[in-house]
């Protein structure tokens, strides 16, 4: 892997590599929360245009675990918008010798800029690009998935997955749907028809627009985040009302298969998208969700930037 | 390309290295066999196997990758990380005997010593091998070595283990004659 832009450039073989590795490091450092020297002199930039908790953390502590050295770039409150101005932030890290770059930002495509343009020699990594993807959520939602349903092991043939809610204004819903079906999975989207983004058709999913008639039908149950700060017009009439729709209750719950679980991507809106007695439960693996996200993004980390980075073997003239 | 130890010779070899480890150590009680992925481990198996029978017990054994300890990480793409596996969960206070199939330059070997180094603390580690074909690079000596074969730096090495290649069979190739 040279960088880590988008789920649509990662090959099935690919992404199943990035899930196995993941197991064998998740299995390694269990419990003890030791360190590996593989990255040792690897410098690792977060650079964050919008805000994030849990990505950027673990993002740092999945560098940490590899032994690279970390940098926080927290453009919160600046002017800095595409163009110009991310052309000479890359530049800056560029100087500093960033050998990767981590990069969260609102505009869609800011981490394919940064890696298409010859700014800087480092590794992209996409941690979220406006409503455009969010590859290693994906990762970690598959990983879990997997971990859980089909014994660590090879893809997602044979399950049946229900994204529900705001799928119009997600990057993660966008990034699962591209990974689960590369990997043999069956999704449909649950959704208002607000909240289903137009040609949806293209993607080749199923779409529903009533959570009560797929429920029990479904392996896993993906809820995403209402993105508020996202939503410009009115999309449903009131939030009971979308809670009254599309919120996972526990009644709800009560209609799923015996072995299925429940996923969100986080932050979650309790009492709006899930219940608090969702969110708790025993078929939840919200939390799993984040412990995961660190082994993924070590394997990701390990994959585009533990062995010689694309650019020394180019000009060491060694073959791939 | 020509054989330097057939499958016959390979099973004496390693029955007379399990003979021998049991022997230092004085009995299997406290031992635990590591092979190192891909053809160690197959080795480990069968040497786990051969001690087994010869004292009636049931030996496990197990695997121990090195890739992310290896020093020449930044000179190849990435490789697949393998499966590590310890039988009993720990290793500290036990002897530990790593296994693997060619001992060459001794960084494999190094690597592995970081690897161990960062699960706990061994009572000793010993080193088996089938092949030692020299040319040393670090100050690491095997404990229990199937053949010396010396080699030209150039030749190759590749032993063939009937698990994964179908025979047992180990191959020098690319001798200048």
């Amino acid at each position: 892997m040279k960088h880590l832009l988008s789920i649509a450039d990662l090959s099935k073989d690919e992404a199943i590599e990035v899930l196995d590795t993941a197991a064998e490091l998740a299995r390694l450092s269990e419990g003890t929360g030791k360190k590996f020297p593989t990255l040792r002199g690897r410098t690792v930039v977060n650079l964050f245009f919008e805000d994030s908790t849990r990505t950027r953390i673990s993002f740092e502590a999945a560098a940490k675990r590899l032994s690279a050295d970390v940098i926080n770039f927290a453009a919160k409150g600046s002017s800095v918008s595409k163009g110009e101005s991310l052309k000479d932030t890359a530049l800056t890290l560029q100087a500093m010798g960033a050998d990767a770059v981590v990069i969260r930002h609102g505009a869609s495509g800011a981490a394919h800029q940064l890696a298409k343009q010859e700014w800087m020699k480092g590794v992209v990594i996409n941690a979220g690009d406006g409503t455009h993807e969010h590859p290693t959520q994906a990762l970690l939602d598959a990983f879990t998935i997997r971990r859980h349903l089909k014994e660590n092991q090879g893809d997602l043939s044979g399950i049946k997955v229900g994204i529900i809610g705001d799928i119009l204004h997600s990057r993660v819903a966008r990034s699962n749907i591209l990974l689960l079906k590369k990997l043999g999975a069956e999704v449909v989207l649950i959704a208002p028809p607000t909240l289903i983004p137009v040609g949806v058709a293209k993607w080749e999913v199923g779409v529903s627009y009533s959570l009560d008639d797929q429920i029990k039908s479904l392996d896993v149950v993906m809820a995403l985040r209402v993105q508020k700060e996202r939503m410009n017009d009115l999309y449903f009439p009131t939030e009971r009302e979308y809670a009254r729709g599309y919120g996972l209750t526990s009644e709800r719950m009560k209609q799923m298969k015996t072995k299925s679980i429940v996923m969100h991507p986080g932050p979650m809106n309790r009492g709006l998208e899930i219940s608090a007695e969702s969110a708790d439960s025993q078929r939840s693996v919200i939390v799993e969700q984040v412990a995961n996200g660190v082994s993924v993004r070590m394997a990701v980390l390990y994959l585009t930037l533990g062995g010689a980075t694309f650019k020394e073997l180019a000009s060491s003239g060694e073959s791939l | 390309m020509s054989v330097i130890l057939n499958s016959g010779e390979i099973s004496r070899a390693l029955r007379r290295i399990s003979h021998e480890i049991l022997e230092k150590n004085h009995g299997p009680e406290n031992l635990l066999l590591l092979g190192i992925p891909t053809r160690g481990a197959y080795l480990s198996r069968r040497i786990a196997g051969a001690i087994s029978e010869i004292e009636k017990i049931n030996l496990e054994s197990g695997t121990l990758d090195i890739t992310m300890y290896r020093d020449d990480l930044r000179l190849k793409a990435p490789r697949t990380l393998l499966p590590t596996n310890i039988p009993g969960g720990s290793i500290d206070g036990r002897d530990v005997v790593l296994i693997d199939d060619v001992f060459f330059s001794g960084r494999t070997i190094r690597a592995a010593l970081d690897a161990l180094n960062e699960l706990g603390r061994p009572k000793s580690v010993q080193l088996a091998v089938l092949i030692d074909r020299g040319h040393r690079e670090l100050p690491i000596r095997a404990d229990f070595v199937g053949k010396n074969i010396p080699t030209a730096k150039e030749e190759s090495v590749r032993v063939h283990l009937s698990e994964i290649d179908s025979v047992d069979e180990v191959l020098i190739e690319g001798s200048s004659q």
